[in-house]
C-alpha cells in the first residue's frame, strides 16, 4: 500500500470524548472475562509445575493421581505429538515440557477434574522423577562458554565461535563509518547498563474454558490478545482442522504483549479431549509470574561521541538480551529502536539472543525497546552534562525528521519527533524550580507501529443503525475508537453504530491486537468497509432515483445528487436507503480485507521530576508530563490512558519491579506483594500533550500509541535520579538499596 | 470435609449456601453464587480485585471465608447500581475514561464508594492512599482519581 491514505478534512466526531461502548458492563460487574464462564459438565484444570530450574524428566507416573475419585484426565508431553516447525514446538514446549523442565515453574503435568481441591489433590499425587541440572539465569553467565546449556541445537548461522551453545541469534543494523564518527568526538562516554526482567502484570490470569465433541469439533474461550493466532497454534498442536476449532475471546484483563501467545489453551483442549468433558483452567498470580512471559533482561554497552556544541558524531550499542528458555525475537526490536530518535552519519547495533533457565519472554509493550532506549539516552544525558548544554536543545539537533536514514535501515517520512520536543521545550514543567535532592530528567522515545492482517465487516441494519464486527481484542477502548471512525464516514451519531470482537468462525484472520496496530489497521479497514457500504447505498439511491450510481454521492449521512446535471432529488439518509433496502436488491454491507503497511512510526519524549531519600534511597516521582504524536486522536480520553498507563508501568520498571532469582534458580518473588508495580499512593497526576502530526499511511492520519509511552520513562528517571544524586545510575530497578549503595559508593 | 450451611445477605437479598470450610468468601460468590463482578487478581491480598463490603467493612473477599459470612450484609459491585440508575462513581468512571481493561474497576468502585461514605471530600492524595490496595496496570490511576473526585463531587451537591 502506498503512503497516501491521508487526506485532510474537518472531522465532526473522531476527536471528541464519547462513552465507550463496554462501559455499563465493565462498571457493574456484567463483563465477562476469561474466568466468568462455565458450561454443563464442566472440569477443573490445573498443572503440575517443575519445582526446579533445569532437570531432566526421567519418568512421570500418573498412575496414583489416575486413580483418585473425581479425576477424568491426566497429559503429560506424551500426550503431545512433536510439531515440526521451531516456532509452533517451542510454544507447544512451553505449555507442557517435553524430557526437560527448563524453568522453575515449567509445566510438566495436567489433571482435570471434578472440582478445584481434587485437582489439586491429584497434583500431588504425581510422581516426577528429576534429574537436577546445572542451570543459568543470567544473560552474561549465560554467554560464556562454560556456561550450562540450556537447549542445544538452537544456534543461528552467523552467531561466532566462542560463546556458549545458549547464544543464539545474532543482529547487526547501522550505517557510516563508526571510527572515523568517533575521531570527530570532543568526547565519547562509554557505560554499561543493566536492566532485570520485568512482568506486563495484567490484573487478569490468563484463564480459558476448552470444550472438545467426539466428532472432532472444539470450542475455545479464553482471554488473549488474539483469538485467530490462538486458534492457529492450538490446532497445529492439538492437530485439528482451523474450521473445527473456534475461538472466542473473552473481555481481556489486561494484556500488554503477555497475552499474546497461548500457555494454558492447549492443556485445556488436550484434557477436554482425554476427559470428553469442558475443561477450564485458570492460573494462579503464582503461575502467571513463574511461568508466563516477562520480557527480557538486559546487559548492554553504549558508546556515544559528541562535540562540543552537542553534535552526536557516533553511537555505538551492544545489547544482550536473554529471553529464557526459548530463543527470542526481542533482540532485534532492541537494536533496531536503540538510536531511532537520532539523525546519525555513523551508527551501529549489535544484538545477541540468549538462552537462560527463565520463563520463555513473550512480547511486553514496545518489546526490546525500553531498555536499548534507556542505555543510550543515558549516555546522551550525561554527554550533554558533561558539557553543560540542555539536553532537549541536543535532542533538537540531532532528531530524527522527514528524511532521515534511520539507524535501522528505513527512511523516515513525516514523523513527530520534533514537534514533541518542541512542545516539552515550551511547557512549564520545563523551566519549573527544583528543590533540594530533586533532578529531572527526560528522554525521547520510538515505537515502529504495526499495522497487518485485518478484516471488518459493516452491516447496515434496516432500522438505520449500523453493526460493526471486527477481530481484535479490545484491551483499551478500541470499540470506540473504531466505531467513532465509521460514524465519522457515514455521517451518522456514534450511538447508531456498535462494534464487537468476534470469534473466528465470524471473520477472515486477523493479526494479534498487539504492535499499536488495531486503531490505525482495525480502523482503517473499518473506514474503507464504510466507503464500501456507502458505495453500494449511492447505487441503491441511483436505483431508486433512475439515475447513474456515478452521479450520486455521500453527504453528511445522506446520498445526494452529484452536481447539478445529475437532476433534482432530495437527499436520502442511510436510515432511508436502508429502510427499504428488500426491494432494492437486499441486505446492505460493507467489508474490507487488507494486510495493512504504513502503520507509521511514533515518538514521544517524557520529561520526569524526582525527589530522592538520600538516606534510605527511596525515590519519589513528583511531576510527570507526556509529549506524544498520536498522527490523529480518535479519542483523546484513551490516548492519554495510553500514554499514562505506559508511562506508569515504566515507572515501576525504573524503580521497583524485577524478577529476583536466587542461587538455586527459583524465581524469589512471585506475587504482588514482592514483585511491587506501581500503587496509586506511588504516583502523582500523569500529564499529557497530545501533538498531531498527521500518519500518511492512515486515511485521517492515525499513529498507534499504546506502546511508545513505556520507553522513555526508565532513562528520564534514571536520568533524574543521577541528578538528584549526583551519581551516575546504570541499573534498573533502582530500588532503594540500590540507590542507597550507589550513593555511598559514589560518596 | 463436611460443607457448611451458610445463610447471609447480599445485595439486600436473602442467600443460603453450602461451602467448604476452607472455601473463600470470592469463590463462593464467584463459584456457587454467580456473581463474577469480584475478580481474583491474586488471590492473596494484594490487588484488590476482588473487594466487597462485609457489614460496611472493605474487604478482600479472597481473604474472607465463606462460612464468615453467615449472618452478614454483604455488598458486591453487582449491588451498586439501583436499577438501571449507575452509582454516580460507575457513571463517572465512564464519564472520565477510569477504565481501559475493566477487570481491576469492581474492586476500586467498592473501594472508592467505602472511602466516600467515610469520608465525602477527600484529597487527591487521601484517595490515592485509601486505592493503595487496589492495583491497576492500564491507566496509571490518573483518571481514575479525577474520576473519584468528579463523583465525590455530584454526591456533596457540589
Amino acid at each position: 500500500m502506498s503512503l497516501d491514505e491521508y487526506s485532510r478534512r474537518e472531522f465532526k466526531q473522531v476527536g471528541t470524548r464519547v462513552r465507550r461502548p463496554d462501559g455499563v458492563d465493565k462498571v457493574t460487574g456484567r463483563a465477562l472475562y476469561g474466568a466468568d464462564v462455565t458450561a454443563p459438565g464442566m472440569l477443573i484444570g490445573r498443572i503440575l509445575r517443575s519445582p526446579h530450574a533445569h532437570a531432566k524428566i526421567k519418568s512421570i507416573d500418573t498412575t496414583a493421581a489416575e486413580a483418585l475419585k473425581g479425576v477424568r484426565a491426566v497429559v503429560t508431553s506424551a500426550d503431545f505429538g512433536v510439531p515440526d516447525d521451531d516456532f509452533t514446538r517451542d510454544v507447544q514446549d512451553n505449555c507442557m515440557a517435553r524430557g526437560k523442565a527448563l524453568y522453575d515453574g515449567h509445566a510438566v503435568a495436567a489433571v482435570a477434574a471434578t472440582d478445584s481441591a481434587t485437582a489439586k489433590a491429584a497434583l500431588k499425587l504425581i510422581k516426577v522423577d528429576y534429574e537436577i541440572l546445572p542451570h543459568v539465569t543470567d544473560v552474561d553467565e549465560a554467554m560464556k562458554p562454560d556456561a550450562p546449556v540450556v537447549q542445544k541445537g538452537r544456534v543461528q548461522e552467523n552467531v561466532p565461535s566462542g560463546y556458549s551453545e545458549n547464544v543464539t541469534a545474532h543482529f547487526e543494523f547501522g550505517h557510516g563509518d563508526i571510527e572515523a564518527g568517533f575521531a570527530k568526538a570532543d568526547k565519547i562516554v562509554e557505560r554499561s547498563f543493566k536492566t532485570a526482567a520485568t512482568h506486563q502484570g495484567y490484573i487478569e490470569p490468563h484463564a480459558c474454558l476448552a470444550a472438545v465433541t467426539s466428532d472432532g469439533k472444539a470450542d475455545l474461550w479464553c482471554c488473549t490478545q488474539g483469538q485467530f493466532f490462538v486458534r492457529t497454534l492450538c490446532a497445529d498442536i492439538i492437530g485439528m482442522e482451523a474450521s473445527q476449532l473456534r475461538v472466542t475471546a473473552s473481555e481481556i484483563g489486561g494484556g500488554f504483549g503477555g497475552k499474546t501467545t497461548v500457555f494454558i489453551e492447549p492443556v485445556a483442549l488436550a484434557l477436554s479431549k482425554k476427559s470428553g468433558r469442558p475443561v477450564k483452567i485458570v492460573m494462579t498470580r503464582d503461575e502467571v509470574f513463574r511461568a508466563t512471559g516477562p520480557t527480557v533482561s538486559s546487559s548492554s554497552d553504549v558508546k556515544i561521541g559528541m562535540t562540543k556544541d552537542g553534535r552526536i558524531t557516533a553511537g555505538l550499542a551492544t545489547l544482550r538480551y536473554q529471553g529464557g528458555a526459548f530463543p527470542c525475537g526481542t533482540t532485534e526490536f532492541g537494536c533496531s529502536a536503540a538510536f531511532a530518535a537520532y539523525d546519525l552519519d555513523a551508527v551501529k547495533t549489535l544484538g545477541w539472543s540468549v538462552l537462560t533457565n527463565r520463563p520463555k519472554e513473550a512480547a511486553y509493550r514496545a518489546p526490546g525497546a525500553p531498555m536499548a532506549v534507556y542505555a543510550v539516552e543515558s549516555v546522551v544525558d550525561e554527554l550533554c552534562r558533561h558539557f553543560d548544554l540542555d539536553p532537549l536543545e541536543v535532542r533538537l539537533k540531532n532528531a530524527a525528521r522527514k528524511g532521515t536514514k534511520s539507524s535501522y535501515g528505513p527512511t523516515f517520512s513525516d514523523i513527530g519527533l520534533v514537534a514533541t520536543l518542541e512542545a516539552a521545550q515550551k511547557h512549564p514543567h520545563y523551566a519549573a524550580p527544583l528543590g533540594p535532592n530533586q533532578g529531572r530528567g527526560l528522554s525521547c522515545g520510538f515505537w515502529f507501529n504495526f499495522g497487518g492482517n485485518t478484516c471488518v465487516s459493516l452491516n447496515v441494519n434496516t432500522d438505520g443503525t449500523v453493526g460493526i464486527t471486527e477481530g481484535n481484542p479490545d484491551i483499551g477502548g478500541s470499540r470506540a475508537s473504531i466505531s467513532l471512525m465509521a460514524a465519522e464516514e457515514l455521517g451518522i451519531p456514534y450511538e447508531k453504530i456498535r462494534t464487537v470482537v468476534v470469534d473466528t468462525n465470524s471473520l477472515g484472520y486477523n493479526d494479534v491486537t498487539d504492535g499499536s496496530r488495531v486503531t490505525f489497521a482495525v480502523g482503517l479497514a473499518t473506514i474503507k468497509a464504510a466507503r464500501d457500504a456507502i458505495k453500494k447505498m449511492c447505487g441503491r439511491a441511483a436505483k431508486m432515483w433512475g439515475i447513474d450510481p456515478e452521479a450520486v454521492e455521500w453527504k453528511d449521512g445522506a446520498a445526494v445528487p452529484a452536481g447539478p446535471n445529475a437532476g433534482k432529488f432530495p437527499p436520502m439518509t442511510l436510515a432511508e436507503i436502508a429502510a427499504v433496502s428488500a426491494k432494492t436488491g437486499g441486505p446492505i454491507a460493507g467489508h474490507h480485507e487488507v494486510n495493512a503497511d504504513g502503520a507509521g512510526v511514533s515518538f514521544g519524549v517524557h520529561l520526569v521530576d524526582v525527589e530522592v531519600d538520600k538516606e534510605t534511597g527511596a525515590t519519589k516521582v513528583l511531576r510527570y508530563t507526556i509529549f506524544q504524536d498520536a498522527g490523529k486522536a480518535v479519542h483523546p480520553d484513551y490516548v492519554e490512558g495510553q500514554m499514562q498507563g505506559g508511562a506508569v508501568q515504566g515507572i515501576g520498571w525504573a524503580l521497583n519491579e524485577e524478577y529476583i532469582y536466587g542461587k538455586d534458580g527459583k524465581l524469589q518473588n512471585p506475587g504482588f506483594l514482592d514483585y511491587r508495580v506501581p500503587v496509586a499512593s506511588d504516583l502523582p497526576n500523569i500529564e499529557t500533550v497530545i501533538l498531531e502530526i498527521p500518519n500518511p499511511g492512515h486515511p485521517y492520519g492515525v499513529r498507534g500509541v499504546g506502546e511508545t509511552p513505556i520507553v522513555p520513562p526508565l532513562a528520564a528517571i534514571s536520568n533524574a535520579v543521577s541528578h538528584a544524586t549526583g551519581v551516575r545510575m546504570t541499573e534498573l530497578p533502582m530500588s532503594p538499596p540500590r540507590v542507597l549503595k550507589a550513593i555511598t559508593d559514589g560518596a | 470435609m463436611k460443607s457448611i450451611p451458610v445463610s447471609t445477605t447480599i445485595n439486600g437479598d436473602p442467600h443460603e449456601f453450602l461451602c467448604a470450610p476452607d472455601e473463600t468468601l470470592l469463590d463462593v460468590l464467584r463459584n456457587r453464587l454467580g456473581l463474577t463482578g469480584a475478580k481474583e487478581g491474586c488471590g492473596t491480598g494484594d490487588c484488590g480485585a476482588c473487594s466487597v463490603t462485609i457489614d460496611g467493612r472493605l474487604v478482600c473477599s479472597c481473604l474472607v471465608l465463606g462460612a464468615e459470612a453467615e449472618g452478614a450484609e454483604i455488598t458486591t459491585i453487582e449491588g451498586m447500581a439501583d436499577g438501571d440508575q449507575l452509582h454516580p462513581l460507575q457513571r463517572h468512571f465512564i464519564d472520565e475514561a477510569a477504565l481501559q481493561c475493566g477487570i481491576c474497576t469492581p474492586g476500586i468502585l467498592v473501594a472508592a464508594k467505602s472511602l466516600l461514605e467515610k469520608n465525602p471530600d477527600p484529597s487527591d492524595e487521601e484517595i490515592r492512599y485509601w486505592l493503595a490496595g487496589n492495583l491497576c496496570r492500564c491507566t496509571g490511576y490518573d483518571k481514575i482519581i479525577r474520576a473519584v473526585q468528579a463523583a465525590a463531587a455530584e454526591m456533596r451537591g457540589a
